[in-house]
């Protein structure tokens, strides 16, 4: 689904990405753990089109494309879903306002009408429930005045009307407390089907005690460094990163 | 402040104007008003035009509005059509007495002076002179201030018609009061028209004033209105400007509030040649509340300036001031807030904001926010941005795959949409929430329909 | 600049000081003076030029910049009560008496000048200054003497006065003076340009860092004189410069004109940071006397990625009529404007700057803190323009006023013009008082109301106060509680 070929991007001029080589097939969720300024919010956003980044060098086919030749919107439509670490505040733009618009365009997109207003409603009411997502706050401005939580519910929630091939959640995890990654952990889990991929980016082992990657990754200084099964993010967090950086200098 | 004229063409012009024809604009006025008269020609004569080195009109250069061979007429001109075969108000909700201005004369001859439930009177102001002097004078050219301002005597000297509303005190008109200004004509015409609201302590009125130009010649427009509101009296007062882009707006307004008032002012401009509106609030009473707010949306080469004047004169009054503005193609504008707080006008709480957005590198933009303050225990700030639309908020709307240009839409609208709220009567809000967004899409055609949908053809 | 006092004294001292005295630099200088007779005219022009021993181009200068002074009208747009100024009243030139012309040795200063200077804090004798300061002190027309010109001179630094700088560099001169302040730009820029008498030349050269703050002290002495100075530095390529510049003036009944200039030129990745602490004479508590300070400040950051920062420190004069700005020419160049302007009793002040992007990214920061007290007026008033091609620029304002009693005013008076989409401005202003809750929370833990006012003040002055050079800032801190006396009651 996903083919990520030598990607080396940088931000002004500095390198954050040197070299990253990754796989996903459909059905399988990733882990992609390291510490903090090891490039793995880079990774996310290159993925999704931010054009603050420049890719100097590599190749990425997601479902046939190069990646590279779609717009942001255009590879929303095609199905990649980001989960913001920082979701952005849209004062003055409704969330109601705000999902219809994105749902049409991805039914634009595959050629299907838009959604009466009533199918949309209830569409949105039952992906509510499932994220336990307050119904105050999809009458708000987009996360305008959210708390932390709520954004990431937020996100969670977007990713559930959107029903994307290929989530990837950026510390989805940061700043939630035990019931609110429970309860985004949950709603990841009951989005995951064979047809779809994610990759999950934390820095903490703890998320990946309620999503259970199939691979985990460690990413350090814009490299994957070391790849392996889900035992390898039980090992990080015993020995933590310093284990690995040695490894590296050897 | 230099008001030297150097070219003074047009100015004597306007001065032969008026006395050659001194006889038909004097002929059915009262005295007292042609004493005024008198007063007013001699200010202009004085003053005459603003140029740009009077840093109130820094940015904009009226006087070159006026060199165009304007017609002007001195009595109202024959111009007959049903009005509902122009308007309907299609506004489901907005149920509104209208009352029609066309090129500055009250349209409905038969009916000079309407009465309103509880003794209100709305309409021709030329009538109300005659009929009720003793109010008329009390308040007449009391709050415009011809002694600084050039174009509110030239307006004051050929004083004829306008609009009048009187709200007796205590009396609440539930209904919005909505006035339609046409300007229609085969020719180019200069129009000065005079309005004067009257709101007697403890009332309350609501009025919706729609500019429009019906046909497709030039049109300018030099415009006083005068509103006294009495104590503890609540007024709303919103403007629609959507005039088409050869249509030249200055355009004054004089709040005079007493104590306890409370005043909502929301100007809208969604089209219009150039536009230059005045504002000017008197807070004269302890206890006032004065909200003044305003959304322009400009393109192609329009230009718009507002200038906005707030004289916190006693203690303990609120004011807020929120402008905003998205300017495309070559547009130009500039916004010019004062508030003075006087010396004794203790706990003033006065606040004011500008924010532009700036689409296109010949947009431009020039913004004055200003406070003069001679007490020391107030709370009043101001600020100004001009920026872009936010990357981050596009970035986010596009990853959820919103297209780019669906997201510029979506968030331009949510910026005007601060002052949109901002509106009181529900329906209207809808009605202006509506007109913006077909005004962003490009869909509000500068044509000569009336937007406000009030209009069949 | 009471520089070397001020490292001596503790902080109990300078609050005994601060309780006792006024205006302490009100005090005259009993030195023989050579005056030319009131009035200005051509033959005035000419003859300055003459004392001076002047080039040809500097008298041409002169001359057309008279001619061109002439047909102008004093300005009346800024907010200032400004009594009508007789031009023919004042003296043009006055010079303190000197036993030769030229550079001297620390023994040819007459003594008295010495003094003078010692009492001000400001140190002729190298030996006894404190290190890395270099002084040009200017009395009235004259420079009286440049420290240590010699060792900067090792580091290729030209630092002498603007006269000097005339005779020895008279290139440098030729290309530099006038390039960033024409004498068409203002009234008094004009008037500057047709008599100035002296003033600081400062050149810095490619890749050189200045070591030693570089400073300008300027005193009036006479009466009935105006003073005119002009200030010219230049960094070059990757140069760096802090320069420092004070003032003051003897207590007068009638008031006296200054009409400044200083011109910056910062070339490629060139930074010059210019720090004012001014204190000319503001008059007395019933507004009789004081200076009228006219200024025009201007820097060019002619170069890519060049800075000129300015922070101002103004708590003196009756009328200050002053905006340092920056022309942003260079891409990436950045301009920065600190200002704390105080007014008591009856001074007016209008000052604020001027920020012109014109290159690609460039930044500017301005940070404005307004006191007002008495009954004095103090109005910011700033431009910041964005021209058509600064694409990507950015600006940042924050004015704010403090209001202490209800006879004053403060004012804020922003100019924004942007033509360029891409660039950001923000400007943001408020006005309040001190807040009696403070004020009592401070009275409460045993400190006077005045202190507190006092250290209310330079809290809230901090921001600005912490970007001077650090003698300066404990001077410029003392200075604000010395003009604030009596402002309760």
């Amino acid at each position: 689904m996903l083919s990520i070929k030598n990607l080396h991007a940088n931000i002004e001029g500095k390198e954050i990405l040197k070299g990253i080589n990754l796989e996903v097939k459909e059905g399988e969720v990733h882990a992609i753990m390291g510490p903090n300024g090891s490039g793995k919010s880079t990774l996310a956003s290159v993925l999704a089109g931010r054009d603050m980044f420049t890719v100097t060098e590599g190749k990425v086919t997601y479902m046939g494309h190069n990646l590279f030749e779609l717009s942001p919107e255009e590879r929303a439509s095609e199905g990649i879903f980001l989960g913001f670490q920082y979701p952005i505040e849209i004062p003055g733009v409704s969330m109601v306002n705000f999902m219809k618009t994105a749902l049409n365009e991805q039914r634009k997109h595959k050629g299907l009408e838009p959604l009466s207003s009533s199918d949309f409603l209830k569409h949105m009411r039952e992906k509510k429930e499932l994220v336990e997502l307050d119904t105050n706050l999809t009458n708000r401005s987009v996360n305008e005045g959210f708390s932390g939580g709520e954004k990431k519910r937020n996100e969670i929630f977007q990713m559930a009307m959107l029903e994307p091939k290929l989530a990837i959640l950026d510390e989805t995890d940061s700043g939630l407390d035990i019931d609110a990654l429970r309860i985004v952990a949950n709603g990841v889990n009951k989005l995951k089907s064979p047809h779809n991929a994610s990759i999950v980016i934390t820095h903490y082992q703890r998320l990946l005690d309620y999503i259970i990657p199939d691979y985990v990754h460690v990413l350090y200084d814009g490299k994957i460094i070391r790849s392996g099964g889900k035992e390898l993010a039980f090992e990080l967090e015993e020995k933590g990163y310093d284990w690995l950086k040695k490894g590296i200098t050897v | 402040m230099s008001t030297e004229i150097v070219n003074t063409d047009i100015k004597i012009k306007l001065l032969d104007l008026f006395q050659e024809n001194l006889s038909v604009i004097k002929n059915d006025s009262p005295d007292y008003i042609n004493k005024i008269r008198e007063k007013a020609i001699e200010l202009f004569s004085k003053l005459g035009f603003p140029d740009k080195k009077n840093e109130n009109y820094k940015y904009t250069d009226v006087k070159k509005e006026f060199d165009n061979g304007y017609k002007t007429y001195l009595s109202p001109k024959n111009i007959k059509f049903e009005i509902k075969d122009i308007f309907s108000c299609d506004v489901p909700d907005l149920n509104t007495k209208v009352i029609l201005l066309l090129n500055g004369w009250f349209y409905d001859r038969e009916n000079l002076l309407q009465e309103l439930p509880g003794g209100a009177i709305i309409g021709s102001l030329q009538k109300a002179m005659e009929v009720y002097p003793e109010l008329v004078e009390r308040h007449f050219a009391k709050y415009a201030d011809m002694e600084k301002e050039g174009l509110v005597a030239l307006n004051t000297a050929f004083v004829k018609d306008g609009i009048f509303l009187y709200v007796p005190k205590g009396v609440v008109i539930e209904k919005p009061i909505q006035v339609i200004n046409v300007l229609m004509d085969e020719e180019e015409g200069f129009t000065s028209h005079r309005n004067l609201y009257i709101l007697e302590e403890n009332s309350q009125a609501s009025v919706v004033v729609c500019d429009h130009t019906l046909s497709a010649v030039n049109f300018l427009t030099n415009s006083v209105a005068e509103f006294f509101v009495g104590q503890n009296a609540h007024f709303d007062y919103s403007r629609i400007q959507n005039e088409h882009n050869g249509s030249k707006q200055i355009s004054h307004l004089f709040f005079h509030q007493e104590k306890d008032s409370k005043v909502t002012n929301n100007t809208i401009s969604l089209h219009g040649g150039v536009i230059r509106n005045n504002i000017s609030v008197l807070l004269n009473g302890e206890g006032c509340e004065n909200n003044t707010y305003g959304l322009y949306l400009t393109d192609k080469g329009q230009h718009i300036d507002n200038y906005i004047f707030i004289d916190h004169a006693k203690p303990n009054c609120i004011s807020n001031q929120l402008f905003k503005g998205v300017l495309d193609d070559f547009a130009t504008g500039a916004f010019n807030g004062k508030i003075l707080v006087r010396k004794d006008a203790q706990k003033t709480q006065a606040y004011q904001a500008n924010n532009n957005i700036l689409l296109t590198d010949d947009a431009d933009i020039k913004t004055r926010p200003q406070l003069e303050i001679y007490a020391d225990d107030v709370k009043c700030s101001h600020g100004a941005t001009v920026g872009q639309l936010d990357e981050n908020a596009m970035f986010y709307m596009r990853a959820r795959g919103i297209p780019k240009k669906e997201a510029k839409l979506l968030l331009m609208y949510a910026f005007a949409h601060e002052v949109i709220q901002k509106i009181k009567v529900p329906a209207l809000k809808d009605r202006i929430n509506d007109l913006v967004e077909k005004r962003l899409r490009g869909e509000l055609s500068r044509c000569n329909s009336c937007q406000m949908h009030c209009c069949n053809t | 600049m009471q520089l070397r006092k001020v490292m001596e004294k503790d902080q109990d001292k300078i609050l005994h000081e601060v309780t006792q005295s006024e205006y302490k630099y009100g005090f005259v200088t009993d030195i023989e003076s050579e005056s030319i007779a009131k009035g200005l005219n051509e033959d005035v022009v000419r003859l300055i030029s003459q004392k001076k021993n002047e080039p040809e181009f500097m008298l041409e200068f002169r001359l057309k910049a008279f001619r061109y002074w002439q047909k102008m009208k004093m300005p009346e747009w800024a907010h200032l009560q400004i009594p009508e100024i007789n031009y023919q009243d004042i003296i043009y030139y006055s010079a303190p008496k000197q036993k030769a012309s030229g550079p001297k040795s620390l023994d040819e200063i007459d003594p008295e000048l010495k003094a003078t200077f010692d009492k001000l804090g400001i140190s002729l004798d190298e030996q006894k200054h404190l290190s890395g300061i270099a002084v040009d002190a200017v009395m009235d027309s004259i420079s009286v003497k440049t420290t240590f010109k010699e060792s900067l001179a090792d580091l290729g630094i030209i630092f002498c006065s603007f006269s000097e700088a005339v005779q020895e560099h008279p290139d440098l001169i030729k290309k530099y003076m006038g390039s960033v302040v024409p004498y068409t730009d203002n009234y008094f820029a004009a008037l500057n340009s047709a008599v100035f008498s002296d003033g600081s030349f400062c050149y810095i050269p490619k890749g050189v860092r200045c070591p030693m703050e570089l400073s300008t002290y300027f005193r009036i002495n006479a009466a009935n004189t105006g003073q005119f100075e002009r200030t010219l530095i230049v960094a070059e390529d990757d140069a760096y410069v802090s320069y420092l510049e004070g003032c003051t003036a003897p207590r007068r009944d009638e008031n006296q004109l200054h009409a400044a200039i200083v011109e910056i030129i910062a070339n490629n990745n060139a930074f010059v940071k210019y720090s004012t602490v001014q204190n000319w004479y503001p008059g007395d508590k019933n507004g009789l006397g004081g200076i009228y300070n006219f200024v025009t400040k201007r820097g060019k950051c002619a170069g890519e990625n060049s800075k000129i920062s300015w922070t101002q420190v103004e708590t003196g004069s009756a009328v200050t009529w002053k905006y340092p700005s920056c022309i942003l020419l260079g891409n990436n160049s950045v301009g920065e404007f600190y200002s704390v302007a105080v007014t008591n009793n009856h001074q007016q002040a209008d000052t604020g700057t001027k920020m012109i992007h014109i290159g690609k990214n460039t930044k500017s920061t301005i940070v404005s803190k307004g006191i007002s007290a008495g009954f004095s007026n103090n109005s910011y008033r700033g431009l910041v323009k964005v021209t058509k091609n600064a694409t990507n620029s950015r600006n940042y304002s924050q004015c704010d006023s403090l209001l202490l009693g209800d006879k004053c005013g403060a004012h804020t008076f922003p100019y924004i013009e942007v033509d360029n989409k891409d660039s950001i401005v923000e400007h943001e202003a408020t006005t309040s008082k001190i807040g009696e809750d403070q004020i009592f929370y401070c009275n409460q833990r045993g400190i006077k109301t005045e202190d507190a006012i006092g250290l209310i003040v330079n809290g809230y002055a901090k921001e600005v106060l912490n970007k001077l050079p650090m003698e300066f800032a404990v001077e410029a801190q003392k200075l604000l509680q010395i003009s604030l006396e009596g402002s309760v009651g």
